[in-house]
């Protein structure tokens, strides 16, 4: 099962290799990990998409916590978070295949951000499922490449993490 | 005490004034290039430095000091191969939760990243094998670092904290001023158990007819042997130890059932598997502890007090988790519990006692048999602190020597380092002066560090190294005999040395034993002599630690010396071929 986890830590450097390391080290599998800091400069956050069961995820999360420069983790998964995740897909795009893509681009609510003689690059925002989605209409017509920056979430309503 | 005031000092002078502050006074250490100016500040301050000849043996010592007294070691070494010679100590300590504080050098911050000279990553390299570490940029952060150094080596579970020090950054200059309080927003331990867990568990106990108490090593670290022997005595439970538990109860304790386990006494191992309730205090389930997982105590439900989240239900299951620190939690579960009705459990244990006593057998008439020279250690030396190396020795040690107190048995339980035992009992000693301190050593793991015989001569540090020369890599050829057919692949080492002459080169004293009768006067003339001393006794090569659990089997299917005791002469071309090779080796 996959669980979107909040890490507080702080906006040091060195604070990313102890995460990664201590997650390759006990072989637990990132799905995937965005960090930047947050309103408070001293303070970076982290999101981290991790599958495994219940032992696992409790793990992972006492294994975090024991990390000197982490402040808090929150599992925020489910219902009760926003999650957002940004694409970027470039097709292959002649002029024939452009008006299409627009509708698709369209239909998403994404934007086109380049668009040169044989390729065209779309911005996707949204959750897992909506990327997956554009991203199996767009390879019809050539996805030359693809860059995604992994999952941001917040939980809904006034509570912080 | 400057705290408060401020002076303009150099980076150098400013960490000896921290060490000064932190309350240090020895410090184990070896010089080099990029370390030199702290070296500099050294020459003119108060703290003792004990040079040692390898930088291992520094962390060891630390190791040793801290395990011996409580208090927080500390090691020094230059950059790149000083600060990796440091690293098997360092990982030693992580395993084992000992504080030490290891300080290195590293290569002017301008040209870190550039391969320099004598650079090593060790930030990098002793992330996995530290509670924390620290790279330290700027002078002006470095007051504040070695405050939380200190602070996050000793405090909740303890362990290795290192702090590297580019050399620009011990000579820049800094106003000293030592901060009086650490800001750590993501590290607080908790030490008070939650109070509405202790009363389950108090309940939980007055239910239980057949309770055992499973101590490791944090009752040790956390100096909480009285409240454990009070809980045990007022609830009337059975006590079993894991290797870094030994001294939390006395050997002697009628409620005391040995140490558990891979070597663990039968009775111990029985007792946990039959038991209905597991009170395990700063212990961690290890694998040589619980053998296969699934077949572990299945009738019991399990109470686990630890300062160390993390460890609650990572290998077993836990119905009542106690975090926080074993003293404070024992203090106050004390006071909700009562007897229990375990009368005809503890008679069931007095049997087991009996019928499975932890014995070994002379394997024929005028040999020293290994686990006599424990016995004769402990009758020799009724108060002292026992050291060891790693091997069949640290086993015999662990089960024959009669501990008394706490942090009077020091060994590598995590790790398992070989060569850890003379360097630690070097920092043992110079911790504790008072004490009489001794290494059992095997002839194995005593030549990966002997070269601390003359850190021993040169400071003056009377330690007594007691080798139980088998002649082989005794514990991994006990592996080879049981379960490799008697292949003894490159286990043969005997004749590496001579040891008495080796004591003798340094200038220590070298005595040897041969027969039963010598090894009494042996060990009581290197005691007594007051100087650094090494006894090697000429033990039986193939005796075996009994009893023993299998890698991987369950922890009551047990191999004992009945099966194996008579059985070495059974390939008497190998006998022979071993006995060749000894003589070869004696005639050249
Ligand atoms: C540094 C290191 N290398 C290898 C080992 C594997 N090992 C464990 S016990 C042992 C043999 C130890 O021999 P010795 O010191 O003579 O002790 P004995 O078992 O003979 O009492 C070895 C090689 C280890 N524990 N540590
Ligand atoms: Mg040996």
């Amino acid at each position: 099962m996959k669980h979107t986890l909040a890490v507080l830590v702080e906006n040091k450097s060195g604070v990313l290799s102890r995460v990664a390391s201590l997650f390759s080290r006990r072989g637990y599998n990132i799905d995937s990990l965005a960090v930047g800091v947050t309103e408070d400069p001293k303070t970076s956050r982290m999101t981290i998409v991790v599958d495994g069961d219940d032992h696992v995820l409790e793990q992972v999360t006492k294994q975090l916590n024991k990390l000197v420069d982490v402040i808090k983790v929150s599992d925020i998964g489910g219902d009760e978070a926003v999650e957002r995740e940004l694409a970027l897909i470039k097709v292959t795009a002649d002029v024939n295949a452009r008006t299409e893509i627009i509708q698709i681009a369209d239909i998403f609510r994404a934007r086109i951000v380049d668009v040169a003689p044989k390729s065209m690059t779309i911005e996707v925002t949204g959750d897992e499922a909506k990327i997956q989605a554009i991203e199996k209409l767009l390879r019809q017509f050539g996805i030359k490449e693809m860059v995604r920056t992994g999952k941001i979430a917040l939980v809904r309503g006034p509570k912080k993490v | 005490m400057t705290t408060g005031s401020t002076e303009k000092v150099n980076g150098a002078r400013a960490l000896i004034k921290c060490l000064e502050e932190e309350g240090v006074d020895t410090i184990f250490g070896y010089p080099g290039g990029q370390i030199i100016p702290f070296y500099n500040e050294l020459y003119d301050s108060n703290l003792r430095h004990i040079l040692v000849r390898h930088e291992q043996a520094a962390a060891h010592a630390a190791d040793g000091y801290a395990r011996a007294t409580g208090k927080t070691g500390v090691c020094v070494s230059t950059s790149g191969p000083g600060a990796t010679n440091l690293v098997t100590g360092i990982a030693t300590a992580y395993m084992d939760s000992v504080p030490i504080v290891a300080l290195t050098g590293q290569v002017p911050t301008f040209l870190i990243g550039n391969d320099a000279f004598q650079e090593a990553d060790i930030k990098g390299i002793t992330q996995p094998i530290t509670k924390h570490n620290y790279l330290v940029q700027d002078v002006n952060e470095l007051p504040r670092i070695v405050k939380e150094a200190f602070h996050i080596a000793s405090t909740g579970r303890p362990g290795p904290v290192l702090i590297d020090l580019p050399k620009d950054v011990q000579n820049a200059e800094i106003d000293f001023y030592y901060p009086d309080k650490v800001e750590l927003r993501g590290y607080k331990p908790t030490y008070k158990g939650n109070i509405q867990q202790i009363k389950r568990a108090a309940e939980e106990i007055s239910k239980s007819c057949m309770p055992i108490i499973y101590a490791g090593g944090g009752v040790i670290s956390s100096n909480a042997s009285a409240e454990l022997v009070e809980l045990a005595e007022t609830i009337n439970a059975p006590v079993t130890t894991t290797l870094l538990g030994i001294g939390a109860i006395p050997t002697e304790h009628p409620l005391y059932v040995g140490m558990l386990g891979m070597h663990g006494s039968k009775y111990a191992n029985y007792a946990i598997q039959e038991s209905d309730l597991i009170i395990a205090v700063g212990a961690r389930f290890d694998d040589r502890v619980t053998g296969k997982l699934e077949s572990f105590a299945p009738n019991a439900r399990v109470i686990h007090i630890d300062v160390d989240p993390a460890e609650i239900s990572k290998n077993v299951k836990v119905q009542i988790p106690i975090v926080g620190d074993a003293k404070q939690v024992l203090k106050s579960l004390n006071r909700y519990i009562k007897r229990c009705n375990s009368g005809a459990w503890i008679e069931k244990i007095k049997q087991w006692k009996k019928e499975y006593p932890l014995t070994y057998k002379q394997m024929s008439p005028d040999v020293i048999m290994p686990q006599f020279v424990v016995e004769q250690i402990s009758e020799a030396c009724k108060d002292a602190i026992i050291v060891t190396e790693v091997g069949q020795h640290q086993m015999w040690a662990a089960q024959f020597f009669k501990y008394k107190k706490p942090r009077t048995f020091i060994t590598s339980g995590g790790l398992g380092t070989m060569g850890y035992g003379f360097p630690a009992a070097i920092g043992a000693k110079v911790g504790r002066p008072d004490k009489t301190v001794v290494n059992i050593a095997g002839d194995g793991s005593f030549q990966m560090n002997s070269q601390e015989l003359a850190t021993a001569v040169q400071n003056d540090i009377p330690v007594v190294s007691v080798i139980l020369n088998n002649g082989y890599l005794g514990m991994v050829r006990q592996w080879q005999e049981l379960f490799y057919d008697r292949r003894y692949s490159h286990t043969f080492i005997k004749g590496s040395v001579d040891f008495v002459k080796l004591a003798e080169a340094y200038g220590a004293l070298g005595l040897r034993a041969e027969r039963p009768s010598e090894v009494r006067p042996a060990i009581e003339e290197a005691v007594n002599s007051g100087r650094p001393a090494v006894v090697e006794v000429i033990v039986e090569c193939e005796a075996n630690v009994y009893p023993m659990v299998p890698a991987g089997a369950a922890i009551n299917e047990i191999l004992d010396m009945e099966e194996h005791a008579d059985t070495p002469c059974a390939m008497p071309d190998l006998r022979k071929a071993t006995a060749d090779r000894v003589l070869d080796l004696e005639e050249q």
